[in-house]
């Protein structure tokens, strides 16, 4: 229970952060906004086209519009040294770092919530025809993006072009879990409820988290403390 | 009691030692002045005491423990070269946060209580970002002592303070001090630290060079120190 707190405190103080600043979550909404424009305008899409391209377009954007926002994770903690003081307290390493994947969820998982139908509006598209399996999606994937890109933060928070490197070091690791959510969105807005191999990916999906999020936490003091 | 046992630590970034078989001990309620020159390895020993980093060889006990467990960063205060607060936070929201991650009992009584004692209670709801320097610096004095920590760990605690700032720090160490906690500090301004100090350690190029009581020679003539046993 205790632990619980420590990583909600944490999570709470990057969100109030956040919501202060909304730095990072303006530009990764207008990222993703716009990407989501730019590619209606380049496709004219059928009906037909939109569900084929539907989970590819989507968990692109949501991945890219994702680095963004990670990258301001662990970052802002460089400002008066406050990666120090947060590592000297008595939260261990593995509650700081699910605070912050908390809360980098959280903020990515109201980024999606926003364009999904802005989505609907710009590719006439219905996406919430399986609305619960595609908010189990949703929540899964979205983990799997945000446990991924705050381990690499954290990595990458002392490099000088950690904005060029948590990307390039991000996405060959997210490629399973991009793969796996973009089949299962396909998929969800044709109306299709999951079955045989869409339930594999589901399964790889569950996977992909528990793995990561395992290592993450086993690491990360590592990685902080070296 | 022992409050800090450093051990032959040394600290290597690539292949340059930054810290060279340092090996002292500190008694609890004993003021450790941790004085030399730029790049003398102070600031890589006391993050080593922090549990910032760890020493390539070499052993750190603090409070008898391991300096990474949890009960050691819980009795520990650090003020480092930044300040540790943030900008978009309110003073009483920063110091609240500090008072949760500590554990403390009840959290906003103790940031209301600290904001009272550094005089900072009027802008409590303020964003730090729109505070002064010394306001800045006395918040995070604040958030250094809100725990009554037993061991402070303090690195040129002095530096760019203002006056007032110099003056809360200076009560709230001989507070410390008469309480029993153990403070180690290391620091470029001698008569400063030499007048709260009990002990000195002198690091001259990763090296101890000299450590031991302080004396009335080093208060009278601070340069005294470093004529005696490092550079000139």
């Amino acid at each position: 229970m205790h632990y619980m707190r420590q990583v909600w405190t944490v999570a709470a103080k990057d969100l109030r952060s956040e919501l202060r600043t909304k730095e990072a979550l303006n530009a990764s909404l207008s990222f993703a906004l716009v990407i989501l424009l730019l590619f209606s305008f380049a496709f004219d899409p059928t009906a037909e086209l939109t569900r084929e391209i539907s989970g590819g377009l989507l968990w692109l954007v949501f991945a890219f519009a994702g680095a963004l926002l990670l990258n301001r994770s662990f970052a802002r903690e460089l400002e008066n040294d406050c990666l120090d003081v947060l590592v000297t307290s008595p939260v261990p390493a593995s509650a700081l770092f699910l605070g912050k994947a908390l809360a980098n969820w959280l903020l990515l998982l109201g980024i999606e919530l926003v364009c999904l139908p802005v989505f609907g509006v710009f590719y006439n598209a219905d996406w919430a025809r399986q609305p619960a399996w595609l908010a189990l999606v949703l929540l899964l994937a979205t983990w799997g993006i945000t446990v991924i890109g705050t381990m690499f933060s954290a990595l990458t928070v002392n490099l000088r072009l950690r904005e060029l490197m948590l990307p390039m070091l991000v996405y060959p690791m997210l490629i399973p879990c991009l793969m796996a959510a973009m089949q299962l969105t396909t998929a969800l807005v044709a109306g299709q409820t999951p079955s045989g191999d869409q339930l594999a990916w589901l399964r790889m999906l569950v996977g992909f988290d528990i793995i990561f999020t395992a290592l993450s936490v086993a690491l990360v003091e590592t990685v902080l403390i070296g | 009691m022992t409050a800090l046992a450093i051990d032959n630590v040394w600290k290597y970034y690539g292949d340059y030692p930054a810290l060279r078989g340092i090996s002292f001990e500190a008694q609890r309620g004993a003021c450790v002045a941790m004085l030399g020159r730029n790049g003398a390895g102070k600031t890589t020993l006391l993050r080593i005491l922090a549990g910032l980093s760890r020493p390539s060889r070499g052993a750190v006990r603090v409070l008898g423990m391991d300096c990474l467990s949890p009960d050691v960063r819980r009795a520990t205060g650090v003020l480092g070269h930044g300040i540790g607060i943030y900008d978009e936070l309110s003073a009483y929201e920063n110091l609240r946060l500090f008072a949760a991650l500590y554990g403390l009992e009840r959290p906003h009584q103790a940031a209301l209580e600290w904001l009272e004692r550094t005089g900072l209670e009027r802008v409590r709801d303020g964003l730090v970002r729109e505070f002064s320097r010394g306001m800045r610096q006395r918040l995070a004095v604040a958030r250094a002592f809100l725990h009554r920590p037993s061991l402070l760990l303090l690195d040129e605690p002095f530096t760019a303070l203002d006056d007032r700032a110099i003056a809360l720090l200076q009560g709230l160490l001989r507070e410390s001090l008469a309480s029993g906690s153990t403070i180690v500090m290391s620091t470029h301004q001698l008569r400063e630290a030499l007048e709260l100090a009990t002990h000195v350690a002198l690091i001259v190029k990763g090296r101890l060079a000299h450590a031991g009581e302080r004396t009335a020679a080093m208060v009278d003539d601070p340069g005294y120190l470093y004529r005696t046993y490092g550079e000139a």
